[in-house]
C-alpha cells in the first residue's frame, strides 16, 4: 500500500500543564472519507492547528506523503497541498466571492507577485476560479461582497477557498457549523461530491451526518485519540457510547 | 442590477471594475482649474499635489494593506534631503535629481520592511514611531550635512526639461507637481488592480485566511512597503525641489500624523481618499490659519472628530451614504 496522504507520528502538544495532545497516531489515506469526532475541548480543532501549521507540537512529526513538512509555516504547507477550513467564518468581508476565489487560485499560480498587469488578464485563473464557484453553486451570487452573503453562503465559501488551493489534504473543521440543519446536507451534499484524488477529514457533531458522509470515524477524548474504526464499529463501541453518544441522543 | 451582471462574464466583470469612471476624468480635469481661476494661488496647489502624493502613498500601505505608520514622513523626509543634497552638490536638474531620491527613500524603505513585515498592529505603530523619531534626531544631529534646525540651504533647482524657469508664481512648480502626480496615481492604479492588489486587499480583509490559501504574506508587505516609501520620496523631493529649502520637519512626527489626518478625512483605501483628503486639510489650513494663526490646529480637530462621527470611511466613503439618506423620504 502507497504511503498515507497524510500522518501525524507521537503528537504532543502542551500549554503550560494543559495537555491538548497527546500521542496522535493518524494515517488518512488518498480518498480518505474521515469523521474526527469527540466532546467539546477534546483537541480536534487543536489537532487541526498542528497539523496546518497554526500550532506548534512539542514533539512528534506531520507527514505529507514522505516528506516531514513538520517545520514548515501554515502557507508553506498549503502549497504542498494541505488545505483547511474555519469553524469561524474566516473569510475576506470586503471582497466578493470571485475575487476571493480569484486571489486563491492566484495565488496558487504565482500570480500575485505581478503588479503591473490587470487582474481581469488572467482569463485562466478567473475562469478556474469561476469553475469552482459553479460547482459550489456560488456563481449566482459571486459579485456581491461577502459580508452581505447569506451564513450558509459563506460556509460554501470557505470550502471555495480551500479548493482554489489544489489540497491533496483537505481538513474541515465543522463545515455546517451554525448552519440549520436542512442546509447542512447540502454543504454534506457539496462535500461528498468532492474528487476522490483528495484525503478528506472532517470535525463533525450531528451524528446523523457523519454516520451518512464518513468510511471511517476517529474518536477524541481529552486531547487523545480514545478509538477509531468504521462507523459500524464505532457505534458499537461501549466506550464511545458513554463518552460521547450517550450524551446525545441518537437515533 | 444583479441580473444584467450575471449575464457578464466574469473576466468581464472583474475588467469593468478598473474601467475610467466619469467623476475620476472630472476629477483630473479640475485639477487643471488652478492655473486659469486662481493663478495667485498656485503654490498652494502645488503643495496641496505634494501632500496628495504623500498621503497617496500612505494609503497604499494603511488601506490596501492594513499597515498603521505613524512614522511615514522618515521616507518623505529621505526624499526631500536626497533632492536637496542632489542639488547642493552641483546637479539641479530635477527629474534626475528626482528619480535618485525616489531610489533612496525606497533603499531605505526596503531595509526596514524586513523589521516591518515581521509585526503588526499597536507593536507596528510603535516601530514606525521610533523609526520616524530616530531618523529626524538623526537629521538634526547631523548639522554638517542636513544644515540641522536652520534647514538645507543653497538649493537650485535649474530648468524643468531645460525650459521652464521654477519662478515665484509656481506656474511651473504646481505643473510639474500635478505631472507627477498624475503619473504616480496612474501606476497607483493599475498596482490596485493587478493580481498584487487583490493579494493586498486580501492582507488587509483576512491576514490569517491569506495564510490559509497559501500567501506569502510578509513578502507582498515588503514589497508594497519598500514601493510606498519610494513614493513617498517622491513626494518628499518634490517639495524640497520646488520650495528649494529642506527643513527638520519634512520629516518630524507632526508631518507623519498629518498625513495619517488626510488620508483618514478623505477616506482611506478608496485611491481618491489621499487627494481628496489632501486637498480638504490644505486649503483648510490655509483658510483656517488667515483667521486664527495660533490655533488652527483646533479647527483641524473640530473637522476631525466630526468626519470621524458622521463619515466613518472619510468624505469620500461617507458622503454618499449621507446623500442617499438625504434623498430618502
Amino acid at each position: 500500500m502507497s504511503a498515507p496522504a497524510l500522518s501525524a507520528r507521537g503528537l504532543q502538544k502542551s500549554f503550560g500543564s494543559l495537555v491538548v495532545a497527546r500521542d496522535i497516531e493518524l494515517a488518512l489515506p488518498v480518498g480518505a472519507r474521515y469523521a474526527l469526532i469527540g466532546p467539546n475541548g477534546a483537541g480536534k480543532t487543536t489537532l487541526i492547528n498542528l497539523m496546518t501549521g497554526i500550532l506548534a507540537p512539542n514533539a512528534g512529526q506531520i507527514l505529507l506523503g514522505d516528506e516531514d513538512i513538520t517545520a514548515l509555516m501554515p502557507q508553506e504547507r498549503v502549497q504542498r497541498g494541505i488545505a483547511r477550513t474555519f469553524q469561524i467564518n474566516t473569510l475576506f468581508p470586503g471582497l466578493n466571492a470571485l475575487e476571493a476565489v480569484t486571489l486563491a487560485v492566484a495565488e496558487r499560480r504565482g500570480l500575485t507577485r505581478r503588479f503591473w498587469q490587470n487582474v481581469a488578464d488572467n482569463k485562466e485563473a478567473i475562469d478556474e476560479a469561476h469553475d469552482i464557484l459553479v460547482k459550489l453553486q456560488l456563481d449566482d451570487c459571486c459579485y456581491q461582497p461577502t459580508r452581505e452573503l447569506p451564513y450558509g453562503r459563506q460556509r460554501l465559501l470557505e470550502i471555495a477557498l480551500a479548493l482554489a488551493t489544489r489540497p491533496k489534504v483537505l481538513l474541515l473543521d465543522e463545515p455546517a457549523a451554525g448552519v440549520p440543519q436542512d442546509e447542512s446536507a447540502d454543504i454534506f451534499e457539496a462535500v461528498a461530491g468532492l474528487s476522490r484524488d483528495l484525503a478528506l477529514l472532517f470535525v463533525e457533531h450531528d451524528m446523523h451526518v457523519v454516520f451518512r458522509f464518513a468510511s471511517h470515524i476517529i474518536v477524541m477524548v481529552a486531547g487523545a485519540m480514545y478509538t477509531e474504526g468504521s462507523p459500524a464499529e464505532v457505534a458499537a463501541h461501549p466506550g464511545v457510547r458513554d463518552v460521547y453518544l450517550g450524551t446525545r441522543k441518537h437515533g | 442590477m444583479a441580473l444584467t451582471q450575471n449575464l457578464q462574464s466574469p473576466q468581464l466583470y472583474l475588467q469593468s471594475l478598473s474601467r475610467w469612471r466619469p467623476a475620476e476624468i472630472a476629477f483630473w480635469l479640475a485639477t487643471l482649474l488652478p492655473f486659469v481661476l486662481a493663478p495667485n494661488y498656485l503654490s498652494l496647489a502645488s503643495q496641496i499635489a505634494i501632500a496628495a502624493l504623500f498621503a497617496l502613498s500612505l494609503d497604499l500601505i494603511l488601506g490596501y494593506a492594513g499597515i498603521v505608520s505613524l512614522g511615514h514622513a522618515a521616507f518623505f523626509g529621505i526624499g526631500a534631503y536626497s533632492a536637496g543634497l542632489i542639488s547642493r552638490f552641483g546637479w539641479g536638474e530635477p527629474l534626475t535629481g528626482l528619480l535618485l531620491s525616489t531610489l533612496a527613500a525606497g533603499l531605505v524603505g526596503y531595509a526596514t520592511s524586513f523589521i516591518i513585515a515581521r509585526f503588526r498592529h499597536l507593536a507596528l505603530i510603535m516601530l514606525t514611531l521610533g523609526f520616524g523619531l530616530l531618523l529626524a534626531e538623526l537629521a538634526n544631529s547631523a548639522g554638517w550635512l542636513t544644515g540641522g534646525i536652520d534647514g538645507l540651504q543653497g538649493i537650485h533647482t535649474w530648468r524643468l526639461l531645460g525650459l521652464f524657469n521654477f519662478g515665484l508664481f509656481g506656474t511651473t512648480a504646481y505643473a510639474y507637481a500635478l505631472a507627477v502626480l498624475f503619473f504616480v496615481f496612474l501606476g497607483t492604479r493599475r498596482l490596485i488592480h493587478s493580481p498584487f492588489g487583490l493579494a493586498l486587499r486580501g492582507i488587509r480583509e483576512n491576514w490569517v485566511r491569506m495564510s490559509a490559501i497559501g500567501a506569502p504574506n510578509r513578502a507582498h508587505i515588503r514589497t508594497i512597503y519598500t514601493i510606498a516609501a519610494a513614493l513617498a520620496g517622491i513626494a518628499g523631493a518634490l517639495l524640497a525641489q520646488t520650495t528649494e529649502t529642506v527643513s527638520l520637519d519634512s520629516l518630524g512626527f507632526e508631518r507623519s500624523a498629518e498625513v495619517l489626518v488626510m488620508l483618514v478625512l478623505g477616506g482611506a483605501g478608496r485611491l481618491y481618499g489621499g487627494l481628496v483628503g489632501a486637498t480638504i486639510f490644505m486649503v483648510a489650513r490655509d483658510q483656517f490659519s488667515g483667521i486664527a494663526p495660533e490655533y488652527w490646529y483646533f479647527w483641524i480637530g473640530i473637522l476631525l472628530i466630526f468626519v470621524v462621527i458622521l463619515l466613518p470611511n472619510g468624505v469620500l466613503g461617507g458622503l454618499p451614504n449621507l446623500i442617499a439618506r438625504w434623498r430618502r423620504p
